[in-house]
This record gives C-alpha cells, sequence and structure tokens, in this order.
C-alpha cells in the first residue's frame, strides 16, 4: 500500500527557479525510504512541500493527515528552557488543535512514547542540556506522538558522531520493524544511508537521477 | 514598615498604581519569555519609543486621552516589526533601531516646537505614578486581564511556536498567527505600562525577569511562573522604596530587576561550581 504519492511535483522559489522539477514517487507502508543527494538537490524542499511548509508547488502529493516531522536541527535554539517532558508533549498539538490544554489521552501518548524511547526517567531534564544524539531521540519522541503512521526527517545524523548516528539508525529501523512506521528521510550520509532503506532515491539539480533499492544504488554508484 | 506601607496604601494614586503596575508587570514578563527567545529583546524598546512619539503628537494636537490613539499605532508597528523577520533587506534588529530612533527624534523635536521639555514630556519619558488618570487606569486593567487570558489560553501553542515554527506549522498551526498575537499583546502591554515605567524604561521589565529566570529555571513553565513572580516582586519591592526614598518608580523597579538579576546570577554561579 502505498502511504505517500508523490505524482509529478514541481517548485520554485522566487529566487531560484527550477528547485524542484517533476518529481514522482510512491513511499510505501512499513518502508524505510532515503533520499539522497547533494546540496541544493531539492531534498529539504521536497520534504517541505510534503509537509505543506512550502506552498503553491504543482503536481500532486497523496498523504496522511498526520505526519510526524523531524526539521533539521540549527532551529532550535541552545539555551531555550523547555524540559525534555514539554517537548514531545508538544509534538500532539496536531491531534487536538481546538483544545486549550493537553488532553489526558496526548498525556498518555508523550508517556508512551518517552518510555519507548528510553527518555522517560530523564523527562524533567533540560532539552538544551542533552547531547545531540539524546536531543534527536527526543525529537523523534515528539515527531512519533503526532502520529503512528510516518515519520519524515531532514538530516538527523547531521553533526553527530558516526557512532551515535547508527544509534539513530537503528531506532529507527525499530520502529519500522516493531510498530510498523514508515520512515521517510533526507540524508547525506549516503554509505549508512543504503545500510538501512529499503528504497533509495537520489536527487540531482531537482530532478529524480535514481529510484530503487541500495543494492541498485551501490552498483550505479560503483560505475 | 508597616505603617510606612498602610500610610502609602492611604493614597488613592498608590492604590490605582500598585493595581496597575501588578498586572502590568505580570503581562510583560509572560510576554518577555516568548520575545527574549525568539531574540526580539529590543521590541519593547522601540515600541515605547514609538509610543512616545505618538503621545507628543496628540498632546501637540490637544488630544485628550492620547493613549487611544497611541493603542492602534504601537500595534500596527509591532506586526510590522515582528512579521519583518530576518528575511527582508533590513534585519529585524536594524528596523527596530531605525524605527525607535526615528519615533524619538519626531517626538522630541514636536515637544521642541511646542510645549518645550515640561514636567508632562519628563512624565512620559522616566514615567509616573501620579500621570494616570481613572480612565487610563480602568484602560489598563482590562488590557491586562485580555492579555493574561489569551497567554493562558494559547499558552501551549505559543510554546509550539516559539520552540520551534517549522514543526508547528507541520503539525498544522498558523505560526503567523501566533507571531501576530505576540506582537498585538507586547504593544498593548508596552503602552499601557508607559505612563508608569516611562518611556526609557518600560521595556526592562518585558526582558529582565524573563533573563533572570532562564539563569536557574529549565523549563519553559517554570520560567513563566518565574518570570511572573519576580516581575511582581521588583515592582511591589520598587514602588515601595521608590515611596519610601522618593525615587523615580520606573527607575527603581528596573533597579530592584537588576539586583535579583545578580543575586540569580551569583546562585546560578555557585550551584555549577
Amino acid at each position: 500500500m502505498n502511504l505517500i504519492q508523490i505524482k509529478d511535483v514541481s517548485f520554485n522559489y522566487p529566487t531560484k527557479k527550477d528547485t524542484l522539477k517533476h518529481v514522482s514517487f510512491d513511499v510505501k507502508k512499513g518502508t524505510f525510504t532515503c533520499i539522497v543527494g547533494e546540496n541544493g538537490s531539492g531534498k529539504s524542499t521536497l520534504l517541505k512541500c510534503i509537509l505543506n511548509l512550502n506552498k503553491g508547488y504543482t503536481g500532486e502529493i497523496i498523504k496522511p493527515e498526520r505526519i510526524g516531522y523531524l526539521p533539521q536541527k540549527n532551529f532550535i535554539q541552545s539555551n531555550f528552557p523547555a524540559s525534555i517532558e514539554e517537548v514531545v508533549l508538544s509534538g500532539t498539538i496536531g491531534n487536538n488543535i481546538k483544545s486549550i490544554f493537553y488532553k489526558k489521552e496526548d498525556k498518555e501518548t508523550a508517556k508512551k512514547v518517552m518510555k519507548e524511547l528510553e527518555i522517560y526517567d530523564i523527562r524533567k531534564t533540560c532539552f538544551a542540556d542533552l547531547s545531540g544524539g539524546q536531543q534527536q531521540r527526543v525529537l523523534i519522541a515528539r515527531a512519533l506522538c503526532a502520529t503512528d503512521e510516518i515519520i519524515i526527517l531532514d538530516e538527523p545524523t547531521n553533526g553527530l558522531d558516526p557512532s551515535i548516528s547508527i544509534q539513530i539508525y537503528e531506532l529507527l529501523d525499530a520502529l519500522k520493524n516493531n510498530d510498523n512506521i514508515t520512515i521517510l528521510m533526507v540524508s547525506h550520509d549516503i554509505e549508512r544511508a543504503t545500510t538501512y532503506a529499503d528504497e533509495v532515491i537520489e536527487l540531482e539539480d531537482g530532478e529524480i537521477k535514481f529510484i530503487g533499492t541500495p543494492s541498485s544504488f551501490k552498483q550505479g554508484g560503483a560505475k | 514598615m508597616v505603617q510606612t506601607l498602610i500610610e502609602m496604601m492611604s493614597h488613592a494614586f498608590i492604590q490605582r498604581a500598585m493595581l496597575v503596575g501588578t498586572l502590568v508587570s505580570l503581562c510583560a514578563a509572560l510576554l518577555g519569555v516568548s520575545l527574549v527567545l525568539k531574540r526580539y529583546s529590543m521590541i519593547g524598546d522601540g515600541l515605547s519609543h514609538v509610543g512616545f512619539g505618538v503621545l507628543t503628537v496628540a498632546t501637540a494636537l490637544g488630544v485628550s486621552s492620547p493613549l487611544y490613539i497611541a493603542i492602534p499605532i504601537v500595534t500596527i508597528t509591532a506586526i510590522v516589526l515582528l512579521r519583518i523577520g530576518n528575511n527582508s533587506k533590513i534585519k529585524s534588529d536594524s528596523s527596530i533601531a531605525l524605527i525607535s530612533s526615528s519615533a524619538l527624534a519626531i517626538g522630541v523635536a514636536i515637544t521642541s516646537v511646542t510645549t518645550g521639555m515640561n514636567t508632562d514630556v519628563c512624565n512620559f519619558m522616566f514615567g509616573s505614578i501620579l500621570a494616570m488618570s481613572k480612565g487610563d487606569v480602568v484602560l489598563s486593567v482590562v488590557v491586562s486581564i485580555i492579555v493574561a487570558l489569551l497567554f493562558i489560553i494559547y499558552y501551549r501553542k505559543l510554546f509550539t511556536v516559539t520552540f520551534d515554527e517549522d514543526f508547528a506549522k507541520a503539525s498544522g498551526l498558523k505560526a503567523g498567527r501566533y507571531t501576530n498575537l505576540i506582537a498585538v499583546l507586547t504593544a498593548l502591554v508596552i503602552v499601557v505600562g508607559m505612563r508608569m515605567m516611562g518611556v526609557m524604561l518600560i521595556s526592562s521589565i518585558i526582558i529582565f525577569p524573563a533573563l533572570t529566570s532562564m539563569l536557574l529555571f529549565k523549563s519553559f513553565k517554570k520560567v513563566i511562573i518565574s518570570s511572573g513572580i519576580i516581575s511582581v516582586l521588583s515592582f511591589l519591592i520598587g514602588i515601595y522604596l521608590s515611596y519610601l526614598y522618593n525615587i523615580s518608580t520606573g527607575a527603581t523597579i528596573v533597579i530592584v530587576n537588576l539586583v535579583i538579576f545578580i543575586l540569580f546570577f551569583i546562585i546560578d554561579k555557585i550551584i555549577n561550581e
């Protein structure tokens, strides 16, 4: 079953033409898909179109109503006073957007996710005091509070030590296998992306250059 | 001390100032946390200068209740400043400085050709608890209650947007709407607080409590609560000292805020040793 269908999507920024050119692909339910490519190839732009952060694209995107999102990390300030619990709980905001306070079920969801990701015992800790890897774990927990279907991640291992990066990939892999959560992520790290992904999509100058399994991607890359 | 307090509270103007000051300090502190985190610390300064410009023009034109004119104009300025963001040609910190000094200059120029630097103008600049009429008090109380209520109603959304705007947008929140809300609320607090704190000092009650709280507290909720308490406490101590030693109220409140900030700074250093 296709969870996301991208049909002939093109997008231009006011200052940059042809950021995306006629991109089409599907993301199957319960798979791990990696989008790779150079800087400026349109990877993040594509994610933002899927998430409705970029308006005015042409073509069609069919997607579930609720998507968990992990933005590129540099948006969050280093001295922001927020506990892990507050950050994770804020992930539920889209579930009951009209209500004034968090509902009991939101708090339950947050608790369940924090336990699963082993951050429940440190939930009162300040987000800013965590290591890079732990911060990503918290942001993945926040994304999971928004959905139990699919999470979209924008370079979640950027700036992390290789050993910590592997932990993040292992975690995503476990979420896919144990909870049947679909993973769509953008990555620079082609080697590890191809180790864990079921499908690799390579973008170049806003167009799909390659789409297929990691093994055929590696063969293509070796040429 | 008790006797001084009783004597102090017997004055109607002090009672009015206490009421308005407590509410305005609370609101300023609530909004201050979001503004400091969004790096808009200086917006209070800019808006109060615009307020000063409007008040001088209104006074020169003989308008009887200049606050009613100041509120819409300062609100529009606030929205423009917050919405400019960092994407435009002139960065937001520069645009605040630009608008701030221009408005102050216009205000001072108009004052020079009309009334000159009289007590009224001095009161605008440095605040006076005597300056508030009954109408001002009612307006200030109503505005403060609206600000506090809206803050509570939108608390979790304001947190989500302040922490991570992109995630908030992806969750379906209209992030721009909450930026506007903060802008409008800030403008309201500035205008009603300006009479008491003065144009030069009002921005400090927005910034100080938030910065002080962020030294020690590490969750958003605790920082908000602590800011509210510090702000109200600084106001009450400030107005008492100002009455006792006959010092300018606005200045005393800022100094009390500064002392608490230094205290927290030292406590933080001791804890982290």
